[in-house]
Parts: C-alpha cells; structure tokens; sequence
C-alpha cells in the first residue's frame, strides 16, 4: 500500500485556506462596555464577489467610525463589532448563514446583498425578531412578505423598472425591444417591472430570453435576438454577465442599445469591457454619488481606506449600519425586541439621501438615475421620480 | 439562414473550448480511471497566469504577438508544472487506494486552487489584454472574429496533434499500454510513473491553451472561471465516451453545436413554453438521453483508443 500520510496534510492546508475566507472573531471586552454584533452577509465567493466585498468594507467603515466616534447606548459606551458571512449569491446557503447569525447572536443584520437570498433569508431573521436592513436588495417581495423585521435603503425593482421603462421609451423614443434576465430574483422581478413599463408606453417587447448568474456565453442567445432586430436589449442581471454580454453584442455587429438595471452600474463594467461597453445605460436608485450629500467626502475616505474605487452599494451599506445604530440609541437598547419598534421611525440624514421608511420598510420617495458610459465614464443623464424628501 | 449559421459558428467557438478541456478529463480517466475534477481550476489557473505574464511582457514593450505567444508559453509551463505536482501530491499517494478516496482528494485540489487563486489575484474580475483588436469578418450574414477563428484552427491543430501523439511516438504507445493494462506494462519495462506524469502534463497544457482562448474570447478573468467550464468540459467527455480520445473532441463539439442551437431555436419552437433559460437543461439532457441509450458514451466502445 501506498502511504496516505499526505492526506491530513492537504486537508489541513484546505480547511486553513477555507477559513481564511472568513474574516471576523469575536473577542473579550470590558465589561463597562456593551458590545453589539452586526452581522453582514454577502457573497465574499463567487462571480459576485467583489460586490460583496464592497458591501462589507462599507459596512466596515461605518462600524469602525462609530467606534472611533464612541456611540453610548442606554448610558453604556457601545463597541461595535463586524461578522462577516459569506452567503455565495446562494438562497440556500442565505438560510445557513442566517441561521449561524442568529446563533451568534448578532444584534441585527446588515444584508444581504441580493433579493434572491434576501427573501428566503429575512423569514429567518424574523422569527427570531432580528432587524435586518438589506442595503441593495431590490425585489418588490423583499418588503411585501409582511415582516416588521425587514428593511431597505434601497429602492425597488417597481420604481426602478418603472422609471428605466419609462426613460427607454420616452427619453430615447425606442419602440421594438427585446429583454433577457438573469432567472434571479433581482433580475426577473426588475426585468419584469421593465416589460409592464415598457408596454405601458406602447413599446413591442420582441424577445424575451434568460440566462443564468453564471454563464458568460451569450452568443447564442444574442444570436437570436439579432435576428429579430430590436432597437434595444435590456438585462436584468449583474455586471459579471453584463459585460460579456455586451462585448458579444458588439462583435456580433449589433448595434442595439444596451441597457442594465442597478447591477450594470459599475467601474468595473468599463475597466472590463474594452470599449464595447461605450454607449451603454445603466441605472442606479437614489441620486448620483457626486448629488449626494456626502458622497465626494465618503468616496475619497473610502479610496483611501480600502484602495480601490467604491463598487456599487458600499455607501448604502453605510447608511444602513447608522439606521440601525441611531434606532438602538432612541431605544436605549442594542437588543433587538426594544430597538426594533424604533428602526421605522428612524430620520436620517445618510451619504446617500435622506433615510425616512414607509409602514412596509421601503425608503420613502426613492429616486432612480439613469447613467451612460460616455467615452469610458459614468455620466449622469437623468434622474427620475423620487420627492424631494430623498433629495439632497 | 444566417442565423444558423452564425448559431453554428456560436457552437463551434464554443465547442472547440470544451474540446480541449475534455481531452484532459479523458486523458487521465482513460489512463487512471480518475476523474480529475480539478482540472476546470487548472484551466483558471493557466487563465490567470497568463494573464499577469501578458501585463508583465506588455509593460516591458514587447511587441503584441511576441508577447502573446510568450505569455502562452508561460501558461502552458505553469500548468504543466502544477498538473505534474496535482498528481504527485493529491493522487500517487492513493493510487492503490479505494477509487472514492482520490475523487475526494480532486474535489479537494479544486477547492484549494479555487482559493488560492482568490488570494494571489483576487475576488474581482480582470481585463484580458490582448494588444491588438480582434477584426470582425462576415461570412454572408455571420459573423466570426480573429479570436474565434484562432479558437477553432489551434484547436483543431493541437487535436491532431495529440492523435499524432498518442498514436505514433514511444510515449504513445506507452499511454496506450498503461491504459489497456498498468500490471503487463510495467512488466514490459513501461515506467507508469513517468507515463501518468506525462499525462498529467499533457493535459495540464491543453487547459492552459483552453485557458488563455476562454480569457481571450470573452475578455475577462476571474477565479471562478473554471469551475462551469469543467463541469461542461466534463459533460462533454462523458458524452463522447470518457476514456475516448477522439469522443472527447466529438462530445465537446457536439455539446456546444446542442447549446447553442438549443438556446437559438428552443424558444420559437415551442412556442416560448421553454425559453432560453434551458440551455444547460438541454445540455444535460441530450446527455441523459446518451448515457441511457448508449451507457458508455457516443464512441465509448473501441477500448483500444484509449489513451
């Protein structure tokens, strides 16, 4: 027989590697002090992994602040601390990790990063009664499932799809377009909000095809469409299948307008897409990063903190850890049945507009921005809806 | 008709790529009778080296096709050396051992490579420069690009001569022997563990090339890249015949030609009730249907090809 004394080996050096991925420990304190868990859950594997990281250096940076700040809660100086779980874009993998949460015993949950593992996630959160603040999920049902437990500061994807819809067939006047989604959560319920949209204002949707969160080959899909010829292709996904998608566009000679909803909006959509990706619309809830409040002052901490340019939410994530702080302070309590009742109520005025909830847990008045690449960068074109209350 | 044809040019493109990685599967399934799951990361890991040393060559002013063809060459050593090691590490140690153990040990690898690559370049995707831009050329109403072309004809070059290979050198013959019988080959003064390294190597450096042609046609890399490929590449070894050299290169083909004439056409056929979101569905089912009527893959019965 041959020696398995390697094995333990390998196994060791693959469960060291594992575990690297997981980032936070909890550690003593004093006991004058009141330590209070904020979980985070995102995808730190994956195709979305660099969003996910945002999340979490977003959400980092304003537990670190608080901390430096000192935050008393209830006459108690309050130390925040950051557990950080990787939820892999999987609504399954969501339930684990919200359960591990819960075991953990975290105060209240920043997350997650996508609707699709938002919802099955959020009945976790609350049957336990645990606040949980998504900072970027935008499925309609996320807030509709009539839990006082979930909220966001985030618009949905009805606003979103509505005024995307609304932006396609009015500002750019197309009549004929053809739409493919990504089978997610996120991307079916923004693509369909775009379809009703779309139809209300007497556009032909031509084509309706799907892919999957995972595949980078459109070609054939694309292929089909061409044949069809519309005047523009939505995608309701995110930037790691956006960018593929409209390289292949391109080099199959199309010139169809391109357009994305939130999760197309980001650097890396140019950095990666070699020019193709010039003339593309994508759009972002809320009011352009340079509009917010506070946005110039937060996005150059957050370059010189993390070293590399924020993704997408990481400012949302920020003003979603100070919802749920600012609640724990009016409630004199970090434990989640007393300062529950509170996080509704809570007025803020964050980096990315001002925070006021309606009864469901959606942000009041939410605007939506409509972006295109012009010459490699993110240009503003127009924002659309939102009252005054999420302006600046 | 233009549209068919350019769904066919889709599949080929396509296919070539699975091609080249199932040959890896096979190679090694026909020779050890493993399957070496870890061969999808070895694609990512050639992606990703490949990557650095084409940043690196184009900083240094190296002239675009020099540069592209050092940065392969550089690919191909890395993944030969890491095949070699994979083998030498993770799989000669249990090669006596029950046949789950070594299965488990692969999904290991490729969990360990996976994260390893995360930490060397990262969780987020990278631009793929090629220095020069890829000219679009119609064929009627289809269009093909310079990097589809050069997927399909390296491919087609590096299958012959793998068949050349194994089937006109020592080293060949000495494949084909050890996989028709390790025992009588050894008797017969074939050194089995140069053979399976060789192997190993081989395969290593065609997921190298599959690598940089993924990274070069799609333009981007990232250390998950593999994990879907493998699982296609995998597919299309199993529906070819795994073991089977020529089925690996017939099943990678057939699969991409199924996926995307299935996502082309699947929708209008029946009337929108199945969208284009049954691509891979379709995939596997062909291969359902494969394995039910023909268990041992579409060429799977000349053992004596095996290599």
């Amino acid at each position: 027989m041959v020696s398995i004394n390697r094995l333990p080996l390998l196994v060791v050096l693959g469960i060291a590697l594992v575990a690297c991925g997981k980032s936070e420990t909890t550690s003593t304190a004093a006991s004058d002090e009141l330590i209070v868990k904020i979980g985070a859950a995102g995808p730190l594997t994956g195709p979305q992994a660099h969003i996910g990281k945002d999340n979490e250096n977003g959400t980092r940076m304003a537990i670190d602040d608080a901390n430096a700040k000192g935050v008393m809660i209830g006459g108690k100086k309050a130390r925040f601390e950051l557990l950080s779980e990787d939820d892999q874009t999987d609504p399954k993998t969501a339930t684990i990790v919200a359960q591990k949460l819960i075991d953990d015993k975290v105060n209240g949950v920043i997350g997650h990063l996508n609707s699709g593992t938002s919802i099955p996630a959020s009945s976790i959160y609350f049957k336990n009664g645990i606040p949980q603040i998504s900072p970027s999920a935008t499925a309609v049902k996320f807030t509709a499932q009539g839990y006082n437990t979930a909220f966001r500061v985030m618009t949905n994807d009805a606003q979103q799809g509505k005024a995307l819809g609304e932006f396609a067939t009015r500002v750019l006047g197309e009549k004929t377009i053809a739409v493919i989604d990504d089978r997610t959560a996120y991307g079916q319920g923004l693509a369909d909000e775009f379809v009703k949209s779309a139809e209300a204002n007497g556009a032909k949707i031509i084509a309706r095809e799907y892919t999957t969160d995972k595949s980078v080959d459109f070609t054939a899909v694309l292929t089909s469409i061409k044949g069809k010829q519309p005047d523009l292709l939505f995608f309701g996904g995110m930037d790691p299948q956006g960018v593929p998608m409209v390289k292949q566009l391109r080099s199959l000679g199309m010139k169809t307008q391109f357009m994305m909803g939130d999760g197309g909006y980001t650097p890396k959509l140019i950095e990666l897409g070699g020019g193709a990706e010039e003339g593309t619309y994508a759009s972002l809830p809320g009011v352009p990063l340079d509009n917010m409040p506070s946005g110039r002052d937060f996005a150059k901490r957050y370059e010189a903190r993390f070293h590399q340019p924020i993704q997408l939410y990481a400012p949302y994530c920020y003003d979603a850890v100070n919802v749920m702080i600012a609640a724990m302070q009016k409630a004199g309590s970090a434990e989640p049945a007393k300062y529950l009742p509170e996080v509704g109520k809570v007025e803020l005025k964050g980096v990315t507009a001002k925070i006021a909830f309606d009864e469901k847990g959606d942000i009041k008045g939410g605007a939506v921005t409509v972006y295109q690449v012009r010459k490699g960068q993110w240009h503003a074109v127009q924002t659309m809806g939102g009252t005054p209350a999420a302006k600046p | 008709m233009d549209i068919l044809f350019q769904q066919i040019i889709n599949g080929l493109v396509q296919g070539s790529v699975y091609a080249l990685v199932a040959l890896g599967y096979t190679m090694v399934y026909g020779i050890l009778g493993l399957i070496n799951f870890a061969h999808g990361e070895v694609v990512m890991i050639g992606a990703m080296v490949a990557l650095t040393a084409l940043q690196a060559l184009l900083a240094a002013a190296f002239a675009p096709v020099l540069a592209v063809l050092l940065s392969l060459l550089v690919a191909v050593v890395a993944c030969m050396a890491l095949g070699y090691s994979i083998e030498r590490i993770a799989y000669r140690p249990l090669r006596n051992a029950p046949r789950l153990a070594p299965l488990i040990t692969a999904i290991g690898v490729s969990i360990v490579l996976q994260n390893l690559a995360m930490m060397i370049w990262g969780r987020e995707y990278h631009s793929f420069p090629l220095p020069f831009n890829s000219i679009s050329h119609h064929f009627g109403g289809a269009v093909a690009n310079d990097v589809q072309i050069g997927i399909v004809v390296v491919a087609l070059i590096i299958m012959l001569g793998l068949m050349w290979l194994v089937h006109h050198t020592r080293m060949g013959r000495a494949m084909r022997a050890v996989a028709e019988n390790p025992a009588a080959a050894t008797l017969m003064g074939v050194n089995i563990n140069r053979v399976i390294s060789v192997t190993f190597m081989l395969g290593s450096a065609l997921a190298a090339v599959a690598g940089f042609m993924v990274s070069a046609n799609y333009g981007i890399v990232h250390y998950y890249m593999g994990f879907m490929l493998g699982l296609k590449a995998f597919t299309a070894a199993v529906l070819g015949g795994i073991g089977n050299l020529r089925g690996a290169m017939l099943g990678g083909v057939l699969l991409g030609l199924i996926e995307s004439l299935g996502a082309g056409y699947v929708g209008d056929l029946t009337g929108g009730f199945l969208g284009s979101n049954y691509q891979d569905v379709f995939a596997f089912f062909v291969l359902i249907a494969v394995l039910v009527f023909r268990p041992s893959g579409l060429l799977g019965e000349k053992l004596a090809e095996r290599a």
